[in-house]
């Protein structure tokens, strides 16, 4: 026990950029035990009840390092996240949120390091990850040319799962578009073309959120909405990721910053 | 299949929605295998001669003309991002697109072929093969120009690079579809040119999605 707990520690050490009281509230599921090579007589700890078991659904990152050109955005990065729990990650602009987003679902091969679903690594997990997690980046991923419910439909085809319009009109009212479902998307504001992508959080069951900005171009009403759907989905066990710089209206969560 | 069929659907509702995309290339086609004629002459002799490889270089140009717009858009609104993390296999859904693309630049190419071959003195038996070689040939164009266009993706004058890049693949399609409907007019039989040209549509459909997927996962890093 000894062992793994000098193990975490080290493991804590070696994460700079956390800031110090992050480093306690992170990592409080997360344990080296998988990587760290135990000793035999250890072995059998993991399971004994005393100790934490790995939770159904975890996501953890481990070691991450990412580099754009020359310079280093983050190095030596671990964190993981449990069931209902939520990971803000801060830092100022060019800070390296998004790529940090980006590594953690795949689209970005980090430099070093990995990143682990169920301490599966995520390449090796492939289908039954991307099933699990749901990437809403900032680009909206909305056709001007389509109508807010094609494009919900569309979204949805390309994900595997089955929406009829009546279901995506449903989706699309209870995210504050009543009444637009069926106008082309190109006449809709910024904000109601964001709320298309947001209503995809509704109709694409997944267990992991990696949202970056969810609150961008929304009014004060929609950022309560959204507080309040990732607050329903963590309640339910899910994990949320997301990066923003206005306050999250949800409970406390972790956080990472990211030095410049 | 069905994931194929997802991909398909959509980009030709997109399609639908912007139609004179498509209508676009289809003119030029048209145009410039009728300024041929127009410009060398009404001798039948030489327009049967020059016909084959007129209308050949012409479906090449013309499917050029859509290969710019097939990853661009999806590239730039985030769509491309989503696909690759969708739970569908990535490289199906771009064959799908590769063959929305085809039904949209291709198709209707081979379709019209026969008309304007009639401008060049063509037979009707000439015109057979030339339908058939077309048939063969522009889904490996599409195919190969998807490579091209996911290479050149988000590159600044990716249209100018991605001719340059393509053109020189093309030739052993240009060189097979042309030569199967002179072989055909000079009495030998086109079936060799034919054979060839499958066996490049049969090695295009199996490895050109895969070298497309890989182009595009690094385009979207």
């Amino acid at each position: 026990m000894a062992q793994i707990v000098l193990s975490l520690m080290r493991g804590l050490a070696r994460a700079p950029i956390l800031p110090g009281w992050a480093r306690t509230t992170l990592d409080s599921t997360y344990t080296d035990a998988q990587t760290t090579p135990i000793p035999a007589s250890d072995r059998r700890r993991p399971h004994s009840p005393s100790f934490p078991a790995v939770p159904s659904f975890m996501l953890s990152a481990h070691h991450l390092r990412c580099s754009r050109g020359d310079r280093t955005l983050f190095a030596d990065l671990s964190l993981s996240l449990a069931p209902g729990r939520w990971l803000q990650v801060g830092g100022i602009n060019g800070a390296g949120k998004t790529t940090l987003l980006r590594t953690l679902v795949g689209l970005n091969p980090p430099d070093d390091g990995e990143v682990r679903w169920n301490d599966t690594p995520i390449r090796a997990a492939g289908e039954d990850f991307r099933r699990a997690c749901l990437y809403l980046g900032h680009h909206a991923a909305v056709k001007d040319e389509l109508s807010p419910v094609e494009n919900l439909r569309q979204a949805c085809a390309i994900d595997g799962v089955a929406l009829d319009d009546a279901q995506a009109g449903d989706a699309l009212r209870r995210i504050g578009l009543r009444g637009r479902g069926h106008l082309p998307t190109s006449v809709l504001s910024a904000g109601q073309k964001r709320r298309v992508l947001l209503a995809r959080l509704l109709v694409r069951p997944a267990t992991l959120w990696v949202l970056d900005e969810p609150f961008a171009a929304l009014d004060t009403d929609a950022v309560a909405l959204m507080g309040e759907l990732i607050g329903a989905h963590l309640a339910q066990g899910g994990l949320a990721i997301l990066t923003s710089h206005q306050p999250a209206p949800l409970p406390a969560g972790e956080f990472v910053g990211l030095a410049a | 299949m069905n994931t194929i069929l997802v991909a398909l659907r959509r980009d030709l509702l997109l399609a639908a929605r912007r139609r004179s995309e498509v209508v676009t290339a289809l003119f030029f086609f048209v145009v410039v295998v009728s300024l041929f004629p127009l410009g060398i002459g009404p001798e039948p002799a030489m327009l049967r001669r020059i016909g084959p490889g007129v209308l050949w270089v012409a479906a090449l140009l013309a499917t050029l003309l859509g290969l710019p717009r097939l990853f661009a858009s999806d590239h730039a609104d985030g769509t491309l991002e989503q696909m690759a993390l969708s739970p569908r296999p990535f490289a199906l859904l771009v064959a799908g697109k590769i063959a929305a693309h085809w039904l949209l630049c291709g198709l209707p190419l081979v379709l019209l072929a026969p008309l304007l071959g009639l401008q060049f003195n063509l037979n009707p038996g000439e015109l057979q093969v030339l339908m058939l070689a077309l048939l063969l040939g522009t889904p490996v164009l599409s195919l190969i120009g998807a490579i091209g266009a996911a290479l050149t993706l988000g590159v600044r004058g990716g249209g100018t690079l991605l001719a340059l890049l393509v053109l020189p693949l093309y030739v052993p399609t240009l060189i097979f579809g042309a030569g199967a409907v002179e072989a055909q007019s000079a009495g030998l039989g086109s079936s060799a040119q034919l054979s060839i040209l499958g066996a490049l549509l049969a090695l295009a459909v199996f490895f050109a999605p895969w070298a497309t997927t890989a182009a595009l996962r690094i385009a979207i890093e």
